[in-house]
């Protein structure tokens, strides 16, 4: 594999393949999938660090988002200014951490971010109540879902406050062998 | 205590520590608490509380609003304080949000908090003790504050101090694990790349990491269907994704085995063909039967020699050695047919055992089984699901699911009663005593019609009765299982592959007593095996046709619902597990047998998807993916793969090979050979005698072993007790944290307590009220300084 790309510098590429879970092929492959969303926005040199953001409504058309319940909190997560707009770091690093290598741990963080609607740092009742109707498209009836909720508060909260901090989250999700299975997009 | 939880937010004043007022040890109950022995002398007392003071007015000042109380304000009066005093307290929000500030709290926003954690993390890994030692844990289990020397502790330093702090202990770790810890901090990219930066001034192996990320990035490319699974999964999931990875995983060892037994066995007897007589001219059904014009080939065990293959010393008499073969390196056949099933023997168990090893891992549940539901909340939904046909379904199944498992937490209120229970119990006696029954019978239908093959004459096609016999069994009773757990509601997929297991294990029994029968032996079971293979992969094929290109059609045209039939994971794998049993029974006696198999494996995968994509829909029942692959994995090792080896085994050990074929012709058994070799190696060179004492003192004597096989089960017991000590001290550490927030609540009510004493309720809590109240208090706590 010669150097015949000319997008990121060698070192830029090392500091890719140091932080995130993708080898030199992927990080490429995923330069061209972020380019693909707006080949008119996204410079194909990387050399010289363009600040370019995305827009929120490119990245939640891309077909592994596009029908995902939860694909705006995701762009908010790791967008860097917490609106959705992504640059092409905080798109290496969505698809980092949901990749199959991530740990345990670092998925459960992010995952205890997405569904924290009100980014208060506790996963309180109404986000819970958001999650589980975002889950099953309003199916349930307000009552099922206030008790689904009572009872999750009930099995998961280990001090007692009334809501999920990381800690009660990151402890329930050891218990969930699917977990990693599950929080998992191929690109 | 106080010091702590102030630490965070920049004090002014910072009171000496206070001996007399420590946290009392929560086990005692707050009603307990006698006021007069544990309350702090007033002088303290006011220490503590003019900071506290200041802190809340620096707090409320910072704040927009001291009198907008958080909305979270419900949950905290729900869980034990009393009711006035949550919604009376006007300082309750603040004092919220300073409690929102402590370190504990901010590690899910604080960037300050997240890298002291990992400066810890990183410190430990330098150390390498990833448990802590005996010595720091004290008695009461409880670390005492007092411990921590807070001057120098990292917590307490700015964010660009912490941030160099861990850029400096990242310095300190080898690359790979540096890498490692970078990978899995859950900070942005551009923050990892700034505490990269410092590490890579001395960089002169960086040789070594550059090879080794184009080593990674082959494996990577190697990796083939990458986009096949990831349809496969957009599609339907992670549950049938595990099929296919299952397949893949299969696939690994077949062609492992293979490309050992072709280059130490297959292809030196290809370049050193033994004389035969002309074979018979090839049709068509040899592909099917495995005999004519395959009898005598490289498939089989009889065709290989017995001698050394290309041995200088039986050169031609006139000694005139053609120049052009610069060296010949004799190559003793039997010894390598022998070791080369050996090692790739062990070379499959080796991957089996690290395959478990990773299943478990991330499969493996250490503590109570208890929260259910939040579990399903929180891991149901599989992202890798992009169809938006099937994120439907998904949702609808997720909805299905929470219902019941709402509806059950409460049917588990009202316990069955006795004549339900009764009920229950029989059916459960009955489906267990039909599935006995029919293994039962289908094992002595099959031993039966065996006898009864060996005595009818043998046409070729005839020889595909008994294979098709087996196979029928093998695809029928499955479907006869799920039904009877459809029956008695509870599915063990493990029962389907008892009887598969059982039956081929009554063949082993009868391929090693039919050697009477046969000339040479090896090969007729070798050819006994390789029809099973393809009968069974002709039969997988019907199967999918018929389950589910027909069920389609007719559900179509016939029926006329929109339902098509599901993909059963569990059947599937297990046929697969079937077939590989096969091919690992089938390795001594007709070594290309992995070749057939890794085609097999191709084909199967090529056309299982195509008609998972046609025909079927997204499964409707949950699936612990992640469970059920480590359930598959197991079943791989222990009664398919150790039933092999155990067979492969006897056979090498006890079994007289044939007389007339085979690299063993004329031995005792097959163990001889390696005996035979070094009793060659013993004539030529009697200094290398002692290498005789390897096999007689180590392999054959059984002191040995008994003292080998004590040693690991004395390692798997210490392995169980470590385990046992975890879980409780996992239990212990959840009773910790419970009562951490009971001392929460008490600190909150203590505090709440004092200021009602010294500022009585009415008085307005404006920060003119804050300085006239708590001036003379500053004074006083002043005086107490000093």
């Amino acid at each position: 594999m010669g150097n015949k790309q000319t997008i990121f510098t060698p070192e830029q590429l090392d500091a890719y393949q140091d932080c995130t879970f993708f080898t030199r092929k992927e990080i490429l492959r995923l330069f061209y999938r972020y380019r693909d969303l707006a080949p008119q926005l996204v410079p194909l040199d990387y050399t010289s660090k363009p600040n370019v953001t995305l827009p929120y409504e490119l990245i939640g058309s891309m077909p592994e988002l596009k029908d995902n319940p939860f694909r705006q909190r995701i762009a908010e997560v790791f967008s860097e200014s917490g609106d959705g707009n992504m640059t092409l770091d905080d798109f290496l690093d969505m698809f980092s951490v949901l990749s199959e290598m991530a740990p345990r741990d670092l998925k459960a963080y992010y995952a205890f971010k997405i569904y924290d609607f009100n980014n208060d740092d506790y996963i309180c009742k109404s986000d819970l109540e958001k999650t589980v109707n975002k889950l099953t498209r309003n199916e349930l009836t307000p009552e099922e879902v206030s008790l689904a909720c009572e009872k999750v508060i009930y099995e998961a909260d280990l001090d007692n406050d009334g809501k999920l901090s990381l800690e009660d989250f990151q402890h329930m999700i050891i218990r969930a062998p699917d977990f990693l299975s599950t929080f998992h997009i191929r690109i | 205590m106080g010091e702590c939880g102030l630490s965070t937010a920049g004090r002014t004043t910072r009171p000496r520590a206070v001996p007399e007022l420590h946290v009392p040890h929560s086990r005692v109950g707050v009603s307990a608490l006698c006021p007069c022995s544990q309350e702090p002398s007033p002088d303290n007392e006011g220490a503590l509380h003019s900071s506290f003071c200041q802190l809340i007015e620096e707090q409320s000042s910072l704040v927009a609003g001291p009198s907008a109380l958080l909305p979270s304000l419900d949950p905290i009066a729900s869980t034990g304080l009393e009711p006035e005093q949550g919604e009376q307290h006007p300082g309750y929000a603040t004092t919220l949000r300073i409690l929102a500030n402590m370190p504990s709290r901010t590690i899910g926003r604080s960037r300050g908090a997240i890298i002291s954690q990992y400066y810890n993390r990183t410190a430990r890994l330098r150390r390498r003790s990833s448990r802590p030692s005996l010595q720091q844990l004290n008695r009461t289990a409880r670390p005492s504050l007092r411990q921590f020397d807070l001057e120098s502790d990292p917590a307490h330093a700015t964010l660009a101090d912490k941030q160099s702090l861990l850029a400096k202990e990242l310095l300190s770790l080898p690359p790979a694990q540096r890498s490692q810890v970078l990978m899995e901090v859950p900070l942005s990219l551009e923050e990892k790349r700034s505490l990269r930066m410092p590490s890579l001034c001395p960089h002169p192996p960086q040789g070594c990491r550059t090879l080794w990320y184009r080593f990674l990035a082959l494996v990577h490319a190697a990796q083939p269907w990458h986009y096949a699974l990831k349809q496969i999964s957009g599609r339907f999931g992670s549950s049938v994704l595990s099929y296919f990875l299952f397949l893949k995983t299969l696939l690994l060892f077949n062609i492992i085995s293979f490309l050992l037994l072709l280059v130490f066995v297959v292809a030196l007897q290809a370049a050193y063909p033994p004389a035969v007589a002309s074979p018979p001219p090839f049709t068509g059904l040899e592909l099917l039967t495995g005999v004519g014009s395959f009898t005598h080939s490289l498939l089989y065990y009889g065709y290989y020699s017995n001698t050394t293959l290309n041995d200088p010393s039986a050169s031609s008499p006139s000694g005139s050695t053609s120049p052009s073969r610069a060296t010949q390196l004799p190559y003793n056949m039997p010894l390598a047919y022998m070791f080369t099933i050996g090692a790739s023997f062990f070379a499959t168990c080796i991957l089996l055992m690290y395959s478990m090893y990773h299943s478990f891992l991330k499969s493996y549940r250490v503590g109570s089984s208890t929260g259910v539901l939040a579990i399903k909340i929180f891991s149901a939904w599989d992202f890798k699901v992009v169809q938006r046909h099937s994120v439907k379904l998904q949702s609808e199944n997720i909805c299905t699911q929470l219902k019941e498992l709402l509806a059950e937490q409460r049917l588990r209120s009202c316990p069955l009663s006795l004549p339900q229970r009764l009920r229950h119990i029989t059916v459960l006696l009955l489906a267990w005593l039909l599935a006995l029954g029919t293994v039962l019978g289908c094992v002595v239908a099959v031993y039966y019609f065996s006898e009864h093959m060996h005595t009818v004459s043998t046409q070729e096609g005839v020889l595909l009765a008994l294979p098709l016999i087996v196979s029928l069994l093998n695809t029928l009773m499955p479907h006869f299982y799920n039904l009877l757990a459809a029956w008695e509601k509870q599915d063990s997929p493990a029962a389907e592959v008892y009887v598969a297991i059982l039956v081929l294990g009554l063949l082993c029994y009868q391929w090693l007593s039919r050697r009477l029968i046969c000339s040479c032996w090896e090969t007729c079971v070798g050819q006994d095996l390789y029809r099973f293979v393809v009968m069974d992969f002709i039969f997988t094929l019907l199967d999918t046709g018929f389950g589910e290109l027909l069920w389609r059609l007719i559900l179509e045209k016939k029926l006329k619902s929109k339902r098509r039939p599901e993909f059963d994971i569990a059947q599937n794998v297990l046929e697969l597990i079937y077939g590989q049993t096969l091919t690992w029974l089938g390795v001594l006696f007709a070594p290309l047998l992995p070749a057939v198999q890794v085609l097999k494996l191709l084909l199967l995968f090529y056309i299982k998807k195509t008609s998972l994509m046609q025909n079927c829909q997204s499964p409707s029942k949950p699936w612990q993916a992640s469970h059920m692959s480590t359930v598959f994995i197991t079943l791989l090792f222990f009664p398919s793969f150790l039933g092999a080896a155990i067979f492969v085994s006897y056979t090498i050990w006890w079994e007289k090979p044939s007389e007339t074929c085979g690299p063993f012709r004329g031995l005792q058994t097959i163990y001889q050979t390696p005996k035979v070799w070094v009793e060659l190696l013993e004539e030529s060179n009697p200094n290398i005698a002692w290498f005789s004492w390897i096999p007689q003192y180590l392999v054959e004597n059984t002191v040995f072993l008994f003292f080998l096989s004590g040693i690991v089960l004395a390692v798997i017991y210490f392995n169980i007790q470590v385990l046992r000590g975890q879980r409780r001290i996992i239990c212990l550490l959840e009773e910790q944290i419970a009562n951490e927030g009971e001392d929460k609540k008490f600190l909150i009510q203590k505090i709440h307590s004092i200021y009602d004493r010294k500022v009585p309720r009415g008085k307005c809590w404006g920060s003119a009220g804050m300085e006239s109240h708590c001036a003379p208090l500053l004074r006083a706590g002043a005086g107490g300084w000093e």
